[in-house]
């Protein structure tokens, strides 16, 4: 690991202005960001833990929205009685990040700020179309990621919770890479309040939603119709685990096996 | 610079001045000669460095020292009883034959003190899904899975 200074940010404004002066990074569970210092793809001068900063955990039912802290450790969703009344797919979809060691370190807010093109979360943000509420503004889930580990988040800004509206129906599906447990192809199908959404990860280089997907599940919110939609391959990822033409498969493979899991 | 931290470990408190690139797992068996917690892959993998952190099990080589200010550090160091009888898990480890090497096993007893703090009752299936976080190199999965069921009863009682 390079060397680096750290920052215990007492309040989100101390932690805002650490960043702003050092142009560090923000420290969440750190379970993809020590490993990747360890290993030298991340060499920040300064690191601003976000730990100590108690308005950012917790979970909360806000009207018709379920509002995460960003802070809000997985380990933590998954036991969440908030959760499971509201979005019980966050609950399962949050059971299966990493192991449990990682689930009891990592955050939502961690994961989506870095916006791994085979994280979850970004999956669940964007086909629930919830907002990133951060130290400056709110930002739409379909603002939000911009490819692969780049997000909409200005230089200081912090995530400070994520705002996901109640849906009616809504189910994750995640064929994991038998290694890494990543998701080699995972897809959120929800029918919210502004129509049906499908997005995807794990299949190309950022989260995005398949509109054939959604068009089809309007029509008939059925397994068959998500399974009969052909999903072009031109964008996906093909690398050791599987071709871009396998991850096109598994995305309506994925879709019509989350479409079965809602009631 | 060096930060300065509070935390515990094992029911004591430790002040220490570190280089903030210190890991968990560094802090505990290099400055504080807690070598009963092993680094098997320090890439969070294997599962051998597990420690609980405020009662949750943790991967020690994957987070900083530094994240651990105001935390409660139970080692493997910190689970028998002060007159040296086993922890209950422990003892089921042995009694079951639950390791050969024991180079998983101080990581294996305490994911399994968090599995059956949250699931007393869980089911074979329950404990071999939970501990996927933790891998044994001499495959001893059965009787480990064994002991887990053991040290569960016992730690009921
Ligand atoms: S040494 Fe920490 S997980 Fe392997
Ligand atoms: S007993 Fe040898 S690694 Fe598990």
């Amino acid at each position: 690991m390079y060397a680096f200074e750290l920052h215990h940010a007492k309040s989100v404004a101390d932690a805002s202005a650490a960043l702003s002066r050092t142009g560090g990074k923000a420290l969440a569970g750190g379970q993809s960001l020590v490993a990747a210092m360890k290993l030298r793809l991340a060499q920040p001068g300064h690191l601003v833990d976000l730990s100590g900063i108690p308005e950012l955990k917790g979970i909360r039912r806000e009207g018709d929205h379920l509002v995460i802290g960003a802070m809000t450790r997985h380990a933590d969703v998954v036991s969440s009685e908030a959760v499971k009344g509201a979005i019980p797919a966050l609950a399962a979809l949050a059971e299966g990040i990493g192991d449990r060691q990682v689930r009891n370190m990592g955050t939502i807010g961690g994961s989506i700020a870095n916006n791994d093109p085979a994280a979850d979360w970004p999956a669940a943000v964007l086909g629930l179309g919830a907002t990133v509420v951060t130290s400056k503004r709110k930002i739409a889930a379909d603002e939000f990621f911009k490819g692969m580990f780049e997000t909409a988040l200005a230089e200081g800004e912090i995530i400070t919770a994520v705002s996901f509206p109640v849906p009616k129906k809504a189910a994750y599906a995640k064929f994991p890479n038998p290694a890494s447990r990543f998701a080699l192809v995972g897809v959120f199908v929800a029918q919210t309040g502004a129509g049906t959404r499908v997005a995807v990860t794990g299949a190309a280089s950022s989260v995005f939603r398949s509109k054939a997907h959604e068009d089809a599940l309007a029509k008939d919110w059925s397994a068959a119709a998500a399974k009969a939609v052909r999903t072009p391959d031109a964008n996906l990822n093909s690398d050791l685990h599987g071709t871009a033409a396998y991850r096109a498969h598994l995305v309506s493979v994925m879709a019509s096996r989350a479409v079965g899991a809602t009631h | 610079m060096a930060v300065t931290l509070s935390l515990s470990v094992n029911g004591k408190p430790v002040h220490a001045t570190v280089d903030p690139r210190t890991l968990l797992v560094e802090l505990l068996r290099n400055h504080l000669g807690l070598t009963g917690t092993h680094v098997g892959c320090d890439t969070a993998q294997c599962g051998a460095c597990t420690v609980l952190v405020d009662d949750r099990a943790v991967k020690a080589c994957n987070v900083l020292a530094a994240q651990m200010e105001g935390a409660k550090v139970v080692t493997i160091e910190g689970i028998a009883a002060a007159d040296g009888t086993l922890h209950p898990m422990q003892a089921a480890f042995k009694e079951c034959h639950g390791l050969q090497c024991g180079f998983c096993t101080t990581g294996m007893v305490m994911s399994a003190i968090d599995l059956v703090n949250r699931h007393p009752k869980a089911s074979e299936a329950k404990i071999r899904e939970e501990l996927e976080g933790n891998l044994c190199r001499c495959t001893g999965y059965h009787n480990i899975v064994k002991a887990v069921q053991h040290g569960a009863a016992a730690m009921g009682k």
